[in-house]
């Protein structure tokens, strides 16, 4: 029986595969705040206390992999009036 | 004794109100007291599936703000003089419905039937998390296709966290009813086997009801499927999930491909 499933090919195992790792990943974190929220709020205070950036040029990516996943946070920072907006505020 | 039961899914279109009046009528045809309750304000469908769409005066929402009582807003089905619909109103706003008309509608309805059946809406808004409220069990309608059973995950989690019995610290019994399956699918491999879906969702299995045309005719008609063609594959299906559902133990049957007249003739396959 199992290598007949081996031998048949199709979509269902990917399907099962991706549903596995997303559902694995959404029971962990269903009673828990949003820990993304959380993290991007945090973060931006920090640097927000040293540069100025307007709130629409942060991008934030996320990709969730089965053994690492990745945060990557872009901020577009003007040059020039960077520094002088930081220091008077 | 009185037996609540929520057909619910998450996602739409999955066969929740099809399976809710197929189960209904098939509890009802072999001899409990059996309503059949739309929780889909604004969109209600139950009463078109059981074909009462014509008969409809006052609803749930005209019980609980008190323009009705229950005897009148309750039709009673043309065929099964023990089925009844306690429609949704297609007029007002869903915001109509509260929580303690909702537990007054129940507590009154648990003193007449012996199953009264909640057809939730799609989604985990207020009308869904309100048909499950007051629920011992939960019918988990899923199609074995990716969106449906992640979504059906999720509702599982709401029925572990929102309904009555959970913050009672009780359980609410789930039961997986597997709708649209289609075996020369899953003979290919493209589609998700009953077995991947049980072990995911991690709930048992009340029926696997095929895809098939005979629930699309029964809905045309207004009749549902169990009554409209009763020796119909999905009839079949329902009528054994029902007997399940009352406790009886029958043996799971999972559709297998079936062949055409020509198909046995060729030794071809219907596709």
């Amino acid at each position: 029986m199992n290598l007949l499933k081996l031998l048949r090919r199709g979509s269902a195992p990917v399907a099962r595969e991706r549903l596995q790792l997303l559902l694995a990943h959404e029971r962990s974190t269903r009673s828990q705040p949003d820990l993304l929220g959380l993290l991007r709020e945090e973060i931006l205070d920090v640097i927000k206390r040293h540069v100025a950036f307007e709130p629409d040029k942060v991008h934030i990516k996320m990709d969730r992999g089965r053994s690492v996943s990745t945060l990557e946070f872009e901020i577009e920072i003007p040059n020039g009036i960077t520094i002088s907006l930081a220091r008077a505020s | 004794m009185a037996h609540v039961v929520v057909v619910t899914s998450g996602k739409g279109g999955v066969g929740k109100t099809t399976s809710t009046a197929a189960l209904g009528a098939a509890l009802a045809h072999d001899g409990d007291r059996v309503v059949v309750v739309d929780f889909d304000v604004g969109l209600r469908n139950l009463d078109l599936v059981l074909g009462a769409e014509r008969r409809v005066v006052f609803d749930l929402i005209s019980v609980i703000n008190g323009v009705a009582k229950l005897s009148q807003a309750l039709i009673r089905d043309k065929r099964l003089e023990n089925l009844f619909l306690l429609p949704a109103s297609q007029t007002r706003d869903k915001d109509a419905l509260t929580e303690e008309g909702i537990a007054g509608v129940i507590a009154e309805l648990r003193d007449r039937f012996d199953w009264i059946i909640c057809d939730s809406p799609a989604g985990i808004e207020r009308g869904a998390t309100l048909a499950m409220r007051h629920a011992d069990s939960a019918i988990i309608v899923t199609n074995p296709e990716v969106s449906s059973v992640r979504d059906s995950d999720r509702i599982i989690g709401l029925l572990d966290s929102k309904t009555v019995r959970a913050e009672r610290g009780e359980r609410v019994d789930k039961h997986l009813l597997i709708t649209r399956y289609h075996p020369v699918r899953a003979a290919r491999g493209d589609m998700l086997s009953i077995d991947d879906v049980l072990e995911i969702l991690l709930t048992p299995l009340l029926g696997i009801i095929p895809e098939s045309e005979d629930v699309l005719r029964a809905s045309n008609v207004g009749s549902p499927v169990t009554l409209n063609n009763p020796l119909s594959a999905p009839a079949r299906a329902y009528y054994d999930a029902a007997r399940r559902l009352r406790g009886e133990e029958i043996a799971m049957h999972v559709p297998n491909e079936s062949k055409s007249l020509f198909g046995r003739l060729f030794g071809r396959k219907a596709a």
